[in-house]
């Protein structure tokens, strides 16, 4: 009996199978994001009593809190109002639930870091037909599904300047390896191809040679670990990038309790805070950030001038955010924060965040 | 009379026996196991092997060793404890604090979190044995409740080494002899939990009440107090886990320990502890633990894609039971056989 | 005292405890749905009902053929990692230029033939199934990586990836509540009104004797792992199409959410009871709470201590229930000795 319904179950299916080899296959169908047609005007002023709502990659993260912090301050400053909100775990399938709610609550300004390029897409075109302003920041989305992006950095420069205080470190030579944050992270994987290309493309870095790249997750324990297991497959590696603040920070506090403490450098992104001790005891000499603050503060700003008609996010268009100075839109429609600073013993104790 | 009583003996001896060989052969073989991976890494890389390379190991497994222990008394009563993460980030967190607004002592910071994993044992304990929740559910509960509390309590702060006391993060990555301090304590507490479970009337209770909760009950053993006594130890070696993950780590946000419990429910399934009670020893999951840690350090060095890491942990821990079930069903035959061989 | 004369209040009385805790938990879910529709903004209009039914699709979904798997005694803590796994072999069938419409039920399968791992474990090897299934937790969930490494596969066809986002014509309906009510129907009517539902309780409540009066408990118990392995394929293709996007990290950490609506829909975890409807309540109750606090600006601290106090009282309170009336009963007869 058992056996009978099987085969009436699995014939229509196997069926199905055999009758879709003209069905869909991958790159038939691509549709289009929605494009702005709107025109700019450059003079107007910021609306007042727009309301803002910034959602990280998950809460609990202090790396966030900070760009909170500034993006509070322009919504106050420009007489808005501010919600911080997001889910505990980073994962693209509960930030969709977030999406949803706010554009419910016809947020103005949406100001988000995205936990996938792809997953959040289809909410966030509801959001931006209901009205809402989605502008990404740290992490970007699929350019059609978004207004604005505003980067940290040029990802070229990030790259650039990684290999560069590397190559400094390390007289140019010997093998150097990459402790990246998540597989799927899109910025981590942005700066690790400019670093690759300019590894086989210029000629200074010749005698350089990268011999790996690992990923501690963002996670502390995992980062340290495989901090551990670069050094034993790779008994003359002589530095290590981390382009992730978790991932720096669990590095150097590997390397410090270790033997290679200032036999092997370490340079990346972390932040002062967190790198203060290691300077000092001189398993660091230089990494470099962008301030998050800042990069919050831009974000609101960009949103504050997109909802209010003075950018529409074509390239070339300028706007002035407060204190932070004047900002063009780029190519599509991204807004870079500037270059990073570097941190070394001489300036870090400038710095508190 | 006295015939039956002799059989009665003799089969007990012969049962005992066979058991003693069943499970020295299981640390044994997991031994053997951690030989062999060794041994293979070490040629292929013989920087495995350095003094360097041993004390991370060793330091990596530390705080799931000392959670196995934990798990393993619980495991043994018939029961599981899925909140051990969640105590041990709670753990983590409080410790933490008090170490950096306090700078109190290295032993008086451990004391703490042991009393703060005992408190949450206890709970755990309470809804189980006096609400007759059953413990699957009871410790996915609070496993929930005491993360929710972290998550209050931290927010989205973050306690860096900087806070943290210089002899707190010396204890963390200092070592004796080669072996860090944080093994050594974990190392202490398994031989402590092995004599407890295998000495004690107390311990000796807990195999009765998961392998016969109804007989146990019935030939006297109290069982409310001693799966009271599980849960407690269970939360307060969770507890100490969390001090030893702050000094290991020196950074502690409200994530620490996320997870962890599968590890070490992992570790003492492999370890050779029966899920469903009754059979099993520190020791054993002991020897998981620092299997899974061993493998986790290995790959990278023989260069396997990280990404398989966990695919070989889930074909182990499946490897592990299916091996546990023939050799308990040989056993079980064999003794038959002895059996009807008396008669 | 005859064996039917004992059985028959206790059968009766497991009704009556059933039949209370089902009620109460659709009361409390009702009560709940419309005490949020009047005090919290936007939450009862038919656009937010949508966004419930599709945060609770995956979850109700799972959750069905997991009340099943409960309900004989057993449990499946791999769901999750299936409905990974099998997104990830979506996601690498797709760019090695299968057709879509060849690879969903092949993903459905797949989840079939992974659910059948497990109940050979189970059943054919007698293994404990909390800890099979750990094991193919890890074990599949790490498949996913090894099939799908870093990469996300995203560029699904619109037709489909908009499907699961859409709506019955011009309704208000979502097309997802289509399969949702269908597989619900299936699997309340196997479970309450088929031999084989009556088989699932008894095997639940006592195998030995299940099996004596003729029932193949292991076949049984194997059909419901690679059902619910199946069920887990089905997500993974629906979780695939809604984010479009297939990664080896799809609903990790899923399995928890799953276990816990099911154990609070009154399903005990040593098996032979519970009823699907107090399930689905539980499902509905679990997602709208959690969509009501996000609305009311609740954070989401509080919704983890929520779900978690939610499970322990869900079986703490019978369990006092119980034993408060017993205390009652105890005391009454020394009361009236004294009178007396």
């Amino acid at each position: 009996m058992n056996r009978r319904r099987l085969t009436l179950l699995t014939a229509p299916i196997l069926a199905l199978v055999l009758a879709s080899c003209s069905g869909t296959t991958q790159g038939e169908d691509q549709g289009g994001g929605p494009g702005g047609d709107a025109s700019a005007d450059p003079n107007a002023e910021f609306e007042t009593g727009l309301t803002y709502a910034m959602l990280p990659k998950s809460v609990n993260n202090p790396y966030f809190e900070a760009s909170s912090a500034g993006a509070e301050a322009a919504a106050n400053t420009l007489g808005g109002e501010f919600e911080y909100t997001g889910p505990s775990d980073a994962s693209a399938s509960s930030q969709v639930s977030y999406i949803d709610t706010l554009s419910q609550q016809a947020t103005d300004v949406l100001l988000l870091s995205a936990n996938d390029p792809n997953a959040l897409c289809s909410s966030l075109e509801q959001a931006r037909a209901g009205g809402t302003v989605v502008v990404t920041f740290d992490s970007d989305v699929d350019p059609g599904c978004r207004d604005l992006f505003v980067s940290q950095v040029d990802s070229d420069e990030v790259g650039l300047t990684l290999l560069e205080m590397a190559a400094e470190q390390i007289d140019a030579t010997g093998e150097i390896a990459i402790l990246s944050a998540t597989a799927n992270a899109t910025n981590q994987n942005a700066w690790i191809d400019v670093m690759e290309a300019e590894l086989a493309s210029n000629p200074s870095y010749a005698d350089m040679k990268l011999v790996d790249v690992v990923y501690g997750d963002d996670e502390d324990e995992k980062s340290f670990s495989e901090t551990q297991g670069l050094l034993q497959a790779h008994p003359d590696l002589k530095a290590i990038i981390s382009p992730t603040t978790v991932g720096i920070a669990a590095a150097a506090r590997y390397l410090s309790g270790t033997e290679f403490k200032g036999q092997v450098a370490l340079t990346g992104l972390g932040t002062p805070n967190q790198m203060r001790e290691f300077v000092q005891d001189g398993t660091v000499t230089e990494f470099a950030l962008w301030d998050p603050t800042a990069l919050g503060e831009l974000a609101a700003y960009t949103g504050a001038a997109a909802a209010s008609g003075i950018i529409t996010g074509a390239e070339g268009e300028v706007f002035t955010a407060g204190e932070l100075g004047e900002f063009t839109v780029g190519a599509d429609a991204v807004v870079t924060l500037g270059p990073p600073t570097r941190f070394n013993a001489e300036n870090i104790d400038d710095f508190d965040f | 009379m006295t015939a039956v009583e002799a059989r009665s003996d003799s089969a007990t001896a012969t049962g005992s026996a066979v058991l003693d060989l069943v499970l020295r052969f299981r640390a044994l073989g997991l031994v053997l196991a951690l030989a062999v991976l060794v041994g293979v890494t070490a040629s292929l890389n013989p920087r495995f092997l350095s003094g360097q390379s041993v004390r991370d190991l060793l330091f990596a497994a530390a705080v799931t060793l000392l959670l196995a222990c934990g798990m393993t008394v619980v495991v043994l009563t018939r029961g599981i404890d899925l909140s051990v993460g969640s105590v041990l980030g709670l753990s983590a967190y409080v410790t933490g604090s008090a170490l950096s607004a306090t700078g109190m002592a290295v032993p008086l910071a451990l004391l703490l979190g042991l009393a703060v994993g005992a408190v949450c044992g206890a709970l755990n304990g309470a809804i189980i044995h006096f609400g007759r929740v059953p413990p699957l559910v009871a410790t996915l509960g609070t496993l929930y409740v005491l993360r929710g509390v972290v998550y209050f309590a931290a927010g989205g702060s973050r306690i860096n080494a900087s806070d943290l006391p210089r002899a707190f993060l010396d204890f963390g990555s200092g070592h004796v002899l080669g072996v860090p301090y944080l093994f050594a304590v974990s190392v202490l507490v398994l031989a402590a939990v092995g004599v407890f479970l295998g000495r004690y009337r107390a311990g000796r209770d807990l195999y009765a009440l998961g392998s016969n909760p109804e007989a146990a009950r019935l030939a006297g053993v109290p069982a409310g107090r001693r799966l009271m006594t599980a849960y407690v130890l269970s939360g307060a070696l969770a507890g100490l886990g969390g001090v030893l993950y702050a000094a290991r780590f020196g950074t502690v946000d409200a994530s620490a320990g996320y997870g962890i419990e599968l590890d070490v429910v992992a570790a003492v399934v492999v370890g050779g502890v029966a899920i469903f009670g009754g059979s099993g020893t520190a020791l054993g999951a002991g020897l998981g633990a620092l299997l899974l840690t061993v493998i986790d350090n290995a790959l990278p060095v023989l260069r396997i894609d990280q990404f398989w890491q966990q695919a070989i942990v889930g074909a182990l821990i499946l490897a592990a039971i299916a091996l546990d079930r023939l050799v308990s069903v040989r056993a079980a035959r064999a003794l038959r056989r002895k059996g009807s061989h008396v008669d | 005292m005859t064996d039917t004369a004992k059985t028959g209040p206790r059968l009766r009385e497991a009704a009556r405890t059933l039949a209370t805790w089902d009620a109460a938990i659709i009361a409390v879910t009702a009560g709940f749905l419309i005490v949020a529709s009047v005090s919290v903004e936007h939450f009862g209009t038919a656009r937010n009902a949508g966004y419930i039914v599709l945060d609770l699709a995956p979850i109700l979904l799972l959750a069905l053929t997991m009340t099943l798997i409960v309900t004989t005694g057993e449990i499946d803590l791999s769901v999750a990692s299936t409905v990974g796994l099998t997104g990830a072999a979506m996601g690498a069938m797709w760019n090695g230029g299968m057709a879509l419409e060849a690879i969903m039920p092949l993903a459905v399968l797949l989840g079939a033939a992974l659910g059948a791992v497990n109940g050979l474990f189970v059943t054919g090897f007698g293994l404990p199934s909390l800890a099979v299934t750990i094991g193919t937790l890890a074990l599949y969930r790490g498949l996913a990586y090894v099939v799908l490494g870093d990469t996300a596969v995203a560029d699904w066809p619109r037709p489909f990836t908009g499907w699961t986002l859409g709506r019955i014509g011009e309704s208000a309906v979502p097309n997802v509540l289509v399969p949702l009510v269908l597989l619900a129907v299936i699997c309340g009517v196997l479970l309450h009104a088929t031999p084989v539902g009556r088989s699932i309780y008894a095997a639940g409540a006592n195998p030995v004797a299940a099996s004596y009066a003729g029932i193949a408990v292991g076949r049984l118990k194997f059909w419901l792992y690679v059902a619910s392995g199946a069920m887990a394929g089905l997500v993974g293709v629906l979780w695939t199409l809604r984010y479009s996007s297939a990664r080896a990290d799809n609903a990790a950490g899923l399995e928890l959410t799953v276990i816990a609506v099911v154990l609070l829909g009154g399903v005990s975890i040593f098996g032979g009871k519970g009823a699907l409807p107090g399930v689905l309540a539980a499902v509905v109750l679990l997602v709208s709470v959690q969509n009501a606090l996000r609305l009311a600006h609740v954070s989401t601290e509080a919704l983890t201590v929520v779900t978690g106090s939610l499970l322990i009282v869900a079986v703490l309170a019978p369990n006092a229930l119980v034993a408060l009336r017993t205390a009652l009963r105890r005391r009454r007869p020394t009361a009236n000795g004294r009178t007396a």
